[in-house]
């Protein structure tokens, strides 16, 4: 195993800083993209004519089918099959594993009368066409035994009960440290339930070739969807070929597979012919997974000089009563400012809404929205400024391991953010700038998300042309990974972007985790640096034992590569030379990379600051954005257009989270009121006037060889704290209760007479 | 599938025998709204007759010194016309507010006029909706109702017209022209076009089955200043929390009623002497919470407040 040690060598990305890594490098598949050839799953031409799929979803929250009637959709024009849980085939049981190393286990859909959600799958039909399948579907009877469900969060909290496994973390005293703190703030912070809204709904195409299943879905993780759909169908691994090349979005919302996946598997094997299956624009709302809504406790106690004594954050959050799943919305802030007596943790309420999970920056996306308000709070009841208030409780160490951090630039975020945005023009009383009938106010939040890194293997190939193809296992998610591959493997092979080929989204290709918890660029990113690195030296050995290579005879530790030739100071030869004549059939090695043992020595995450200028609008409570301007450290970047992309597009979603994205369960069904993309507001260009982002120059060699991190859910993380902020400076209404929509900020208008 | 005919008239009179002659036909326009709604299976039209091809997409002059507006004309021609732009300012305003730039390319002035409510409810077959469904009840009464109407709505019903640009049609008072089934034409005010939803709110419009919309007509501009005032969520392609239509002393409002909704009792409040704030209250003082739409009460009262201000000193929004 390595040490970081091993990682702080020289080598040849680390070295040249002035090469293709970091530069703003387009997409290496925006063409695609653009003209419309990019195929994503429900697109991907099978090898004959399909049938279509199409779901029908349960109407009630909880309870059970009593019956069932599929006579008048069986008799519809066009169908071919028509299944409940009465003829679904047999599938493995709920949780199953039976293949070693599987990394999911079953998910059999339709697998019995119980409904958990609104919006379950109940039914699947596939016929000649999607039109046909869909009116088959809506002549479908199903009667429910309803039962009494929990579907009201904010009046369900006294449910709340310790996650399984967990425990609270208590340093020091805080009950006592708190009570006896000049200053104190006990605010309660709540943040909605929201939606993922990729534009790619899940989707698969699938078909079958003897005892093997291929399937194009949209997933982000190649094993996850594989391993997952053999054990349901209770099948090796190796019989099922998992491909997803593009993928329209994902923010963690297809971190697991959907009944569309395994459907389409059994549809195209019970019908002999592809299948295509693909989940509506409603039932993405209502029957895939969504960020739970989190109610959150913050307690801060501080010394005169805003030093923090006493710090507390407690979340309350929810989940499907039959998926566990813990949103950690204080976990963040276990690494954020220093205090000597803390108490962190959370509770949870177990519902009988569709499955809470995974959405981008898990945690901290609402997390941050709690304490980064309190911090504010706490400054101007201490007349502190609020960067002010943040650079005095700066930790040496981890305030709660007392680990070194690997790298930590949080108060040069803060600062170069300050000079940057012109924060010494914010008037700290609010309410004092008046522009027409606007007033107008600056907000400020810091920004925390940890760094990992996890196991991943790539695999690279050249041939005799010189051309170098990267095969992983790997998913991009939108993000810009087949870019930043590409740029890896030229920089570290010296050659240009377009002798090099990217290929992700195989299950066959040597494996990687995926795109999560924005891990994705330093894991897959190392791996394929790893692989290269690999093929640097399988070349130096060819060369230097060939006879017929100028090089032949050299030290393999003066090999250089550069200019799509490798040399020995002036001997050289291209890369295409070599390998056409010393190993015409190509050269493949594969590399790995894994978490260094001593990687858990330190502390390791990314940082900013965001800051925001609001308009509030005095008549009608209406907030619009004025401008938005985050800094960031983030390890070293290595494409400044598509990181600055996600750095934005994450501020962009914190100010959805500020102002307009928010799910509402409708307590009488358990279904949500949004369920279109009228009706869940997302930002639109007019929201978003003058928005950028920087990165401060940084490179962290406790992360891994390149000394990159992520930075897919850095930008979202405290962003809509800083508009929440700049509200408040605003106008002087202090709102707890995200979205800020203008009825709230209204109300807190008329309040103070304004 | 749900099967349809399709055919594309070029003449007012074949377009209207058309619809006459096939029972369940619609006339398709943009399609920004039906479309929508065939899709969810809401709207089930057995025939549609598309409008595109006739020649009703012409701008006039009218002898009395209005516009003549064709049916056809497009949402983004129409607010972009320069005598729209000079002397009716408050449509144009009212206009660019709805939709996005591509609906409102697609979606023409009779059609708009025509739009269906965007109430959550009504948009999920899963739930009752007496408009949807008659008689099988109200999902938004007891609901999660923040858009719904506070103005003239009943036990009935409680959605709300989402048009913009109809709201300022009614505070200028404009008319339209419709050709009957039998070919005759009729007249009526844009603000007699709309229904309350009383015990029927399947039913929208006082125009009869198989009637098309050719024309709108404005009157001549009032002395004046003319504002639309819009609040919404987000700052584009969102629908209206409320908004107010000044045009010098005609006030109307929208997203708060089944119907673009004339403030009458404000005008006449105004005739009266009374403050803006003042006058805006009396045409508000029936006006109704049902749990989560209680806001808007004080925002349209604020907002056609400050709106007849700026109007009164002869500004624009």
């Amino acid at each position: 195993m390595s040490s970081v040690k091993d990682w702080a060598a020289p080598n040849p990305v680390t070295e040249n800083r002035g090469g293709i890594i970091g530069k703003g490098v387009d997409r290496y598949e925006g063409k695609l993209k653009v003209t419309g050839t990019a195929a994503y799953a429900y697109e991907v031409e099978p090898p004959s004519p399909p049938a279509y799929g199409y779901l029908l979803a349960a109407t009630i929250a909880k309870g059970r089918i009593t019956a069932i009637d599929t006579a008048a959709a069986e008799a519809s024009p066009g169908v071919k099959l028509v299944w409940t849980h009465l003829n679904v085939p047999k599938q493995a049981r709920r949780g199953e594993r039976i293949n070693p190393r599987s990394q999911r286990p079953s998910n059999p859909a339709l697998a019995g009368d119980r409904i958990e959600f609104f919006g379950q799958p109940v039914a699947f039909v596939a016929a000649d066409t999607w039109e046909n399948a869909r009116a088959a579907a809506n002549l479908i009877q199903v009667s429910y035994a309803a039962e009494p469900a929990v579907l009201d969060f904010r009046a369900s909290l006294e449910l709340a009960e310790m996650p399984h496994g967990e425990e609270d973390v208590l340093i020091g005293d805080f009950e006592g440290a708190y009570a006896k703190a000049p200053a104190q703030i006990d605010e309660t912070y709540f943040s909605p339930l929201q939606n993922h809204v990729q534009m790619e709904p899940c989707a698969t195409t699938a078909w079958w070739e003897g005892d093997k299943v291929t399937v194009h879905t949209s997933i982000q993780m190649v094993k996850g969807g594989q391993h997952s759909l053999a054990e349901t169908l209770a099948i090796p691994s190796e019989k099922v070929h998992l491909l997803t090349r593009y993928i329209g979005g994902g923010f963690g919302g297809k971190g697991q597979a959907y009944d569309d996946l395994v459907l389409a598997a059994l549809g195209a094997q019970a019908l002999g012919q592809p299948v295509k299956l693909a989940y509506t624009r409603q039932q993405m709302f209502q029957a895939t997974i969504h960020r739970p809504a989190v109610s959150m406790r913050v307690r801060l106690g501080a010394e005169p000089d805003g030093r923090l004594n006493a710090f507390a954050v407690e979340a309350v959050t929810h989940c499907a009563r039959s998926a566990p799943f813990v949103e950690h919305a204080a976990n963040f802030s276990r690494n954020l400012y220093a205090a000597p007596n803390r108490l962190t943790g959370h509770r949870l309420v177990k519902m009988d809404i569709p499955h809470a999970g995974a959405m981008r920056a898990p945690g901290e996306a609402p997390g941050m929205l709690s304490l980064e308000c309190a911090m504010d709070e706490l400054a101007e009841k201490l007349g502190i400024d609020p960067i002010e208030l943040r650079l005095r409780n700066e930790p040496d160490v981890d305030p709660e391991t007392g680990k070194p951090f690997s790298i930590r630039q949080l108060t040069e975020c803060l600062n170069t953010g300050a000079q940057r945005f012109g924060w010494n023009r914010r008037n700290p009383k609010p309410g004092q700038v008046r522009d027409g009938r606007w007033l107008v106010g600056m907000g400020m939040a810091a920004a925390i998300r940890g760094n990992f890194l996890l196991p991943a293997k790539a695999g690279v190939r050249i041939d005799g042309t010189g051309i170098i193809t990267l095969r992983q296992g790997m998913t991009d998610i939108g993000t810009g990974t087949y870019t930043i591959l590409a740029q890896i493997t030229a920089e570290t092979m010296g050659v240009t972007m377009d002798q090099v080929k990217i290929e992700l989204g195989d299950s066959e290709f040597p494996p990687a985790p995926g795109s999560g918890g924005q891990f994705g660029a330093a894991t897959a990113g190392s791996a394929a640096f790893e692989a290269n690195m690999n093929l640097r030296r399988a070349l130096a050995e060819l060369a230097i034992g060939d006879p017929n290579s100028p090089l032949y005879g050299g030290d393999p530790t003066y090999v250089t590569f550069g200019n799509g030739n490798i040399a020995i100071e002036n001997r050289s030869e291209s890369l295409a030379t070599l390998v056409s004549r010393a190993a015409p059939e190509g050269v493949y090695v594969e590399g790995a990379i894994s978490p260094a043992a001593d990687a858990r020595d330190y502390s390791q995450h990314t940082y900013g600051g965001h800051f925001a200028e609001v308009g509030v609008d005095t008549v009608t409570g209406e907030v619009r954005m004025r401008r938005m301007f985050g800094v960031f450290a983030a390890g070293r970047i290595l494409n400044a257009k598509t990181a600055k992309s996600q750095v934005t597009g994450g501020m962009i979603w914190g100010v959805g989270t500020a102002l307009t994205e928010a799910n509402v369960v409708d307590n009488r069904y358990g279904s949500f009121i949004n369920q279109d993309m009228s009706g869940y507001l997302v930002p639109t260009h007019a929201d978003i006037v003058d928005l950028d982002a920087i990165f401060l120059d940084e490179a962290d060699d406790k992360a891994n060889p390149m000394g990159i991190k992520g930075v897919g859910e850095l930008g979202i993380c405290g962003a809509g704290a800083a508009v929440a902020n700049a509200i408040y400076n605003a106008c002087g209404v202090r709102l707890r209760d995200f979205p800020m929509t203008p009825d709230k900020v209204l109300e807190g208008l008329m309040a103070k007479g304004l | 599938m749900r099967p349809f005919t399709y055919e594309r008239p070029t003449d007012v009179a074949a377009a209207v025998r058309a619809v006459a002659a096939t029972p369940g036909a619609k006339f398709l326009a943009g399609g920004t709204n039906l479309l929508d709604l065939m899709k969810l299976d809401i709207e089930q039209p057995t025939h549609l007759v598309d409008v595109n091809r006739l020649p009703l997409s012409g701008i006039e002059d009218t002898p009395q010194g209005g516009l003549r507006i064709g049916s056809m004309v497009s949402n983004s021609h129409l607010a972009a016309d320069a005598r729209v732009r000079s002397r009716y300012a408050v449509l144009t305003q009212a206009i660019v507010s709805g939709g996005s730039g591509q609906l409102r390319n697609k979606a023409t002035t009779g059609g708009n006029l025509l739009q269906r409510t965007r109430c959550a409810y009504f948009y999920d077959p899963s739930k009752p909706c007496n408009k949807r469904q008659p008689g099988s009840g109200c999902s938004a009464m007891e609901g999660l109702n923040r858009n719904s109407a506070i103005l003239g709505a009943s036990d009935a019903c409680i959605a709300t017209n989402p048009s913009d640009m109809a709201v300022a049609l009614t505070a200028l008072g404009a008319s339209l022209e419709a050709v009957t089934a039998d070919g005759a034409t009729r007249t009526l005010a844009v603000a007699d076009l709309h229904r309350l939803p009383g015990d029927t709110p399947h039913l929208e419009t006082n125009l009869a089955a198989g009637d098309l919309i050719t024309a709108v007509i404005l009157p001549p501009a009032p002395p004046g200043g003319q504002i639309y005032r819009k609040a919404r969520d987000r700052a584009s392609y969102a629908g209206g929390l409320a908004s107010v239509a000044v045009v010098g002393h005609q006030v109307a409002f929208g997203a708060v009623a089944h119907k673009p909704w004339r403030a009458e009792k404000t005008e006449a409040a105004l005739a009266a002497g009374a403050s803006a704030l003042e006058a805006a209250h009396a045409e508000l003082a029936g006006a109704h919470d049902n749990g989560k739409n209680g806001f808007k009460i004080a925002l349209v009262a604020r907002m056609t407040a400050d709106a007849l201000e700026q109007a009164s000193q002869g500004r624009g929004a």
